[in-house]
This record gives structure tokens, C-alpha cells and sequence, in this order.
């Protein structure tokens, strides 16, 4: 029987968010679901738990930036290079 | 804001690392990093498995019922542990099964106090209060690990282990306001662990020049770590008129503690598997291996 990765989302209480804790590997749904009740269910630690398979998980991670927004936030404005040089220029123009 | 990417380049990853920048599972990691990560998880996970064996000992004979249970519940969490860390070593690449070959053949290494007898029930409350404290000072550095699947998973461990102190503590305390001979029952074993103890957290390299905080997969270093250990835990051994066996043990102005050289000869020694109780736990563990392959077998038929 060929075996899977399944990651495993707990939730502490209810309401709060699902969060990653780990994984298992398992030949099917139902091991996982086993093996997943020992690893992070055992001692009451969660009201609920999400089983999915690794395979399953679409991953986004490259985050396109041809519009640079950055004008929009604090880090789209480097001024330490110009204020340097703003500096100087002001105290070259007194001196 | 754009999430940044890890750099697939080892100098820039070193970087991004040290920078506090964290990997996950399906991220790309320099190879050297791999085998580093592998090496330190492994070992972790092999002292779960191994740290419940001078425990189990003492199962059968708890004073008590309650103790019987409490203990039991704490064996099942280390080795619960043990599975949790096995994983992630497994999503790192190398397989359970060799893990736990290379553990029998004493080709990887397990934690120095893991390697010493249990002789009395003394011991249980020194190893539950005091081994586990020192234990959780590190796993609690690891919280920050720069590989996040080890360090989201330390998150449950270090929960459990404060049960655990807490029940050392209580296995103590309830020795120590007993008779005369229970209370000399907790200083004996404590004379016996208190060297292993102070070996614990390895020798006091600078962390710059320790590969594991280079990478960031520890987040301090060696004697950082012993120091918080005698910082929190030495007051509270003294205030209950015990006495530790270290006559240079002092703690100075400036909040450091001084203390007598710990024979790292020894901790080498016992690490490389030359320990009083090595070849014993190992060829133990051998047994349970080889009676449960066939569960193994069956499940992966």
C-alpha cells in the first residue's frame, strides 16, 4: 500500500483559526485520521482537526509585483541615501 | 506586503536565516543545512524514545496509584514526542526505519542523561523536575528554530513537558516533607545527577562558532542555556534545604553562575555510547523492534 504525506490543522477552541501542526504519513484517510487523534488529540488539546492530503494543497507563494504598489506603504520610500545628501549639500551651502 | 523569498543560494539563504527568516517543508534548503537539521532532529527524537526507558523502569513500582498513572501518561507523551520529531526528520529525507536503525547500531546518538541508571524513585522526580527543565530550556529556544514544521511542533511538546515539571516537582516535594530517610532518598539522587546535569547542554563554545546556531536552527547558545537552567532551578532546589554538589556553585553579582568544570571526557564518552546503561537500552529497544515488525509488516501490506 503506497502511503501519503497529510497535513494536520488543529483548532484549539472553537472559533479560533485551523493551525498547521504537523503531519502524518498514512495509506489512506482513515489511518491519517488515527494516527492524527493519537499525535494531537490525546490529551484534549484540540476541538478539531483538518486532514489534507499534501498532494491536494494548491501553494501559492510568488507573489507578482508588476504594479509596484510599494508607493502605497512605508517601505516604498528609501530616504536615507537622499537625506544624506540632502544633508550634505546644506551644510556644504553654509559652510 | 510581498512575502520574502527564501534565496536559493546558500550564502543568501545563510543570510535570510540569520536575518530571523524561516523555511518550511516544501521550501528549498542548501543541502549543508539539510544534514545539520537531520542530524540535530534525529538525535532530539532518538533522546524521546530513549529518555522513556530509565522511566518505564520505575512504572511498575510507583508508590502510588496516582504516581502509576502520572507516570505512565508522561511515558506516553515523550514517546508521542518521538513520533511528532521522527516526521518532520522524515519530510527532511530520511526514513523512520533507518532512523531507528542507525539508533540500535549506535550509529546516531541520543542525549547524555538518557544513558544512566534509574536506581531509585528519587530519580523519577529528579529526571521529571530537574532533567525536564533543562530539557525545556532548550526545546523552548527551538520555538524559533529557522525550520518552522520543528518549530510548530515544539510548540505542543514544550505544553506537555510543563505537566511533567510539575509533576517532578510534586514527586519532590512530597519526598523531601517526608521522613528523614525520603528526604535523604532526593539528595542521594541528586548528587548522583547533578554531573550529568551540568553536562546537559554541552560544552561552552561560543555559539558564533556552533554550526546549529549558525543556521539558526538553535537560538542560543551552550552556556546561555545552562545558565537560565541554574538561574531558575538552583533557588529552587536550595530553598528546599537541599543540597547541590558543587562547592564552587556560586552565583556572582553580575547574575552569572560560577561552577566547577564539568567533565566533558565523560559526556563524550557516555554521548559516543560508552554510558552505564547504553548497551543495556539499546539492546532493549533491539527486542521491541524485532517483536513489533510485524505490525509493521501488516500495516504496510
Amino acid at each position: 500500500m503506497s502511503e501519503e504525506v497529510w497535513e494536520v490543522f488543529r483548532q484549539e477552541r472553537r472559533g479560533q483559526p485551523m493551525e498547521h501542526a504537523g503531519s502524518v504519513v498514512a495509506p489512506d484517510a482513515d489511518f491519517a485520521e488515527t494516527w492524527a487523534r493519537e499525535q494531537y488529540g490525546r490529551r484534549g488539546e484540540s476541538v478539531a482537526l483538518w486532514l489534507v492530503p499534501r498532494d491536494a494543497i494548491r501553494d501559492v507563494e510568488d507573489w507578482a509585483d508588476e504594479f509596484d504598489l510599494k508607493y502605497r506603504r512605508v517601505d516604498g520610500y528609501s530616504i536615507k541615501a537622499r537625506l544624506k545628501e540632502a544633508r550634505e549639500r546644506a551644510s556644504a551651502g553654509t559652510g | 506586503m510581498a512575502a520574502a523569498e527564501v534565496p536559493h543560494d546558500e550564502q543568501a539563504f545563510l543570510e535570510y536565516v540569520q536575518a530571523g527568516g524561516q523555511v518550511e517543508a516544501t521550501d528549498w534548503i542548501p543541502d549543508e543545512y539539510r544534514a545539520k537539521l537531520v542530524k540535530f532532529i534525529e538525535m532530539h527524537a532518538n533522546s524521546e524514545l530513549m529518555g522513556v526507558l530509565p522511566e518505564r523502569e520505575w512504572i511498575l513500582r510507583a508508590p502510588t496509584l496516582q504516581r502509576k498513572l502520572a507516570l505512565t501518561a508522561k511515558v506516553q507523551d515523550e514517546v508521542g514526542h518521538a513520533q511528532l520529531i521522527y516526521r518532520v526528520v522524515e519530510d527532511l529525507g530520511k526514513p523512520r526505519e533507518q532512523c531507528l536503525a542507525d539508533l540500535v547500531s549506535g550509529k546516531s546518538k541520543f542525549h547524555n542523561v538518557f544513558h544512566y541508571p534509574t536506581k531509585t524513585w528519587g530519580d523519577i522526580g529528579v529526571i521529571a523536575w530537574l532533567v525536564d527543565a533543562a530539557a525545556i530550556i532548550s526545546q523552548k529556544a527551538l520555538l524559533k528554530c529557522s525550520y518552522a514544521p520543528y518549530a510548530r511542533i515544539m510548540k505542543k511538546i514544550c505544553w506537555e513537558e510543563s505537566f511533567h515539571i510539575l509533576h517532578g516537582r510534586d514527586v519532590i516535594l512530597a519526598l523531601v516533607t517526608g521522613t528523614p530517610q525520603q528526604f535523604e532518598l532526593v539528595q542521594e539522587a541528586l548528587n548522583r545527577w547533578w554531573p550529568p546535569l551540568m553536562q546537559f547542554h554541552g560544552n561552552p563554545i561560543p555559539r558564533e562558532e556552533d554550526p546549529m546556531w549558525q543556521w539558526r536552527i538553535k537560538s542560543q547558545g551552550n552556556e546561555e542555556a545552562r545558565q537560565q537552567f541554574l538561574e531558575g532551578y538552583v533557588p529552587q532546589i536550595w530553598e528546599l534545604g537541599l543540597t547541590v554538589p558543587d562547592p564552587k556553585l556560586r552565583r556572582r553579582d553580575d547574575g552569572v553562575w560560577e561552577y566547577t568544570e564539568p567533565d566533558w571526557a565523560e559526556l563524550m564518552h557516555v554521548v559516543t555510547g560508552h554510558g552505564p546503561k547504553t548497551e543495556e537500552r539499546l539492546a532493549f529497544r533491539q527486542r521491541f523492534l524485532d517483536q513489533e515488525q510485524w505490525v509493521r509488516d501488516v500495516l504496510a501490506a
